[in-house]
């Protein structure tokens, strides 16, 4: 049976939703789509049907909730573990049970992703949750709310994308795989959510797009959830007469979102009430954050008012009372939010980082400049030749350009609702540019910002079926591997190591490449681990080429690989001579497998940590 | 007097209550009878009447469950009930306004998830309008100088309010929804 709908489905840090093209309805770039009201408990034996699923798990205690309580559309017994709002409700009373950023955590490569180390802060007797299972348990939800509305229809004869953040390097995207095929999805597609506001931008068009952009334009897409920030850069291009976008570059994984900015201006207003002599217990605290980000939004979308109202409720029953009353002003948004996160900042401006401590380990690698448009300049900065070699942009960059000069802005995130802080953003580019006497760039307008990525999923679902315009552009890396290089030993240094490029910038889909030349020997039964560096500014480097030097900036290191060779009818310690080969799947993950002589491939694992280290 | 066989069971005792609280403050008849029935205080001894015809249903009983739903709400959005429960008395207005933003805010939120309200009329109040014969009644209604015959004209003064859509939360089988807002017990 064929698919009936096209799915993407939008697996947030914050929250999650589904939505759809119904293939039958739609016809080359006029599509008939929805939003899947997710169902969901909001509170104990009550199920509400919401077009969001908060990204929360709630690991309730046993005695805590009245049997039958946890009951949903398709569980009438519940699930044991809670997701969706009414996990984030109780969880923020209640945070050692709260699994939360799980997604954040699913691409933290200082931990194993697959041990049960959520909630962090739990204690003992609480069961943890791995962020795998989390994120299994996000998608398997949204499984089931779609077989639940559309029994006609299943989930798994449907095609279905996920998304994920441009920055998730190929361990990270493999876990989201793997949540996918555990959550019951037969064949999720992989697609990256910058690539994803875009479709959606495309699709809100009605074609009306290829007058808003021309062959040339270069679209930077700034897009700031609620926990991460994740920039693109898509170059326009023209193909037999058709306007072709393709993606020539990714930024770096940078965990600050908008949840950071709540979370600022709340401990702002805290200190405020704390020095009139209130303190704010968690609960209280809680509140405080959702009426900082209500008269956030209010002060950032209307320029006239300057200060907004926020009652922190009383916990007992005595509201008049007990309720504490304060304000947000202009002064302190425009301080701690317009120029705290979007400074007006040189383009030469980047980001500050200090060395960690060493036993800060545990917690998320949070971004320790909380300065968007800092990180936004440091990454214009590393891609100012990302489109020099492109067909039909020979000659635009000069040697003089400290940075890419982009010349469209589509931004994404329930961030920019405040046309404050886009016009910001947007100020501040065009300052960049003026100063290198360059055209200012432009925004991108009729963006939906709180439901584009799950919509853009969705779009990408039903172009793959050759609906739509695609976007292209292949892996966004370069990815190497150390060997050791013949150099004599000197005390006391490390033995110096060449990066041997093992999968080259831009890898189609579906495309597969063989290791020239060189031969590994792996020995059956023992695994054999290699180190691993991804580059995301080195287009230029061939399948096998070999570095002896890199700049400090352009080679990043990565979770260090591992093959290993199962015994299979051979006798351990036997070593086998194997060539590597990279392979871009069509699911939008990227594979090495070692292939020995005879044809026998072993796949080389990305996430290793749980067997090295336990 | 016999034990009945089939006792009713909590739902049906509670719907009883309220149907019999509005009964009783309604219906003098029903009410003498509650005075005069052997479980409530016995006056005199009652007439024996000769049994009714029972008389063809004209009023619907409506179930509590979704009033509590909304209640459950109106309490958790809105802290509706603790505003209510309080003594305005002894706090000044401005406290009063700050707990009443708390109150709107959440009021408006229940609104505006659970129910999908417009006006019953589209034009402005204070402007002349016209009824044609066969109006909704249940919708306009008619105040003032009701004479005559339709076409109606007059002055709109309130639009009116329409619920196009209720949404209400759906409940887990065994839920019990005369809890309006569990007691919260630190630990």
């Amino acid at each position: 049976m064929s698919a009936r709908y096209a799915i993407g489905i939008d697996l947030g840090t914050t929250h999650s939703a589904l939505s759809y093209v119904d293939l039958e309805a739609s016809e080359g770039e006029q599509t008939a789509h929805g939003v899947l009201p997710v169902p969901q408990l909001t509170a104990p034996g009550t199920v509400e049907a919401l077009p969001l699923l908060p990204s929360f798990l709630y690991l309730p205690h046993p005695d805590e909730l009245a049997p039958g309580e946890l009951a949903l559309p398709w569980a009438t017994d519940g699930e044991g573990a809670i997701a969706g709002e009414m996990a984030r409700s109780r969880g923020a009373t209640t945070p050692i049970r709260l699994v939360s950023s799980a997604k954040s955590w699913l691409c933290h490569p200082g931990v194993d992703r697959r041990a049960a180390i959520l909630p962090a802060d739990a204690p003992e007797e609480v069961t943890r949750v791995s962020p795998l299972e989390a994120s299994t348990r996000y998608l398997a939800h949204l499984r089931q709310a779609w077989d639940h509305a559309h029994p006609e229809a299943p989930f798994d004869q449907q095609q279905v994308t996920v998304t994920i953040p441009a920055s998730f390097d190929p361990g990270a995207r493999e876990l989201t795989a793997e949540a996918a095929r555990n959550a019951g999805y037969a064949s999720a597609t992989l697609l990256e959510e910058p690539q994803a506001a875009l479709y959606s931008w495309i699709q809100g068009s009605n074609g009306a797009w290829r007058k808003q952009v021309k062959a040339g334009d270069i679209v930077l897409v700034v897009d700031v959830g609620g926990g991460t920030s994740d920039f693109s850069l898509i170059a326009i291009l023209e193909r037999d007469g058709k306007l072709e976008p393709h993606r020539v570059a990714v930024g770096d994984h940078i965990l600050l979102g908008g949840d950071n900015m709540d979370l600022a201006l709340a401990h702002l207003v805290a200190r405020k009430v704390a020095a009139n002599g209130t303190g704010l217990d968690a609960w209280q605290m809680r509140s405080l954050t959702y009426g900082c980000r209500a008269a956030k939004e209010h002060l950032l979308a209307d320029a006239t008012a300057t200060t907004w109202p926020i009652v922190v409720p009383s916990r007992g029953s005595k509201l008049i009372g007990g309720s504490i009353r304060t304000e947000l002003t202009r002064d302190e948004v425009t301080a701690f939010i317009t120029d705290g996160f979007f400074p007006r900042v040189e383009a030469s401006a980047r980001p500050a980082t200090r060395a960690r401590a060493g036993l800060t380990q545990l917690g998320l690698p949070y971004a320790q400049d909380a300065a968007i448009t800092r990180h936004l300049a440091s990454f214009l900065a590393r891609q100012a030749g990302a489109t020099a070699q492109l067909e039909g942009f020979e000659g635009r960059v000069s040697a003089d350009h400290g940075f890419l000069h982009p010349s469209a802005v589509l931004f994404n995130g329930g961030v920019f609702k405040s046309a404050i802080l886009a016009q910001r953003v947007m100020d501040t580019i065009n300052d960049w540019l003026y100063m290198e006497g360059a055209e200012g760039a432009r925004m991108l307008e009729g963006a939906d910002l709180d439901l584009a990525v799950a919509r853009g999923a969705a779009y990408y679902s039903y172009a793959r079926r050759g609906g739509g315009v695609r976007i292209r552009g292949g892996t966004a890396r370069s990815y190497y591997v150390g060997v050791e290089s013949s150099m004599p030993a000197i005390p006391g240094m490390e033995p110096p190591i060449q990066a041997l490029c093992v999968a080259p910038f831009g890898m189609e889909e579906g495309s597969e490449l063989e290791l020239p030349g060189q031969e590994f020997g792996l020995v059956v039964g023992e695994p054999v681990h290699f180190r691993f560096f991804g580059s995301t500014t080195r287009r230029q480097d061939a399948i096998g080429e070999v570095l002896d030097f890199w700049g400090p900036d352009e080679l990043h290191e990565q979770n260090e690989i591992q093959a290993t060779l199962p015994l299979e009818g051979r006798s351990p310690g036997e070593v086998v001579q194997v060539k590597l080969h990279a392979l871009a799947t069509e699911a939008g993950t990227l594979e090495l497998a070692a292939v020995a002589r005879d044809g026998q491939r072993w796949k080389v694992e990305f996430d290793v940590r749980s067997t090295s280290e336990q | 007097m016999s034990t009945p066989t089939q006792l009713p069971s909590f739902w049906s005792r509670l719907s009883l209550a309220f149907g019999t609280f509005f009964k009783t403050v309604g219906d003098a008849e029903f009410a003498a009878r509650v005075r005069d029935d052997q479980v409530g205080p016995v006056a005199a001894p009652a007439p024996v009447a000769p049994a009714p015809a029972p008389a063809p249903v004209l009023l619907r009983e409506t179930t509590p469950e979704a009033a509590l739903q909304l209640l459950t709400l109106l309490q958790r959005e809105a802290r509706l009930i603790d505003f209510v429960h309080e003594n305005l008395a002894s706090y000044a207005d401005a406290d009063i306004g700050a707990a009443a933003r708390v109150v709107h805010e959440g009021c408006a939120r229940v609104l505006k998830d659970h129910f999908t309200i417009q006006p019953v009329r589209s034009e402005a109040e204070g402007a002349r309008v016209t009824l044609e014969d066969g109006f909704d009644a249940a919708s306009v209604r008619l105040t003032g100088n009701v004479v005559g015959k339709a076409p109606f004209k007059g002055t709109l003064s309130h639009r009116g309010w329409k619920a196009i859509d209720v949404r209400l939360p759906q409940l887990a089988k065994e839920h019990d929804a005369s809890v309006l807002a569990p007691a919260e017990v630190e630990l």
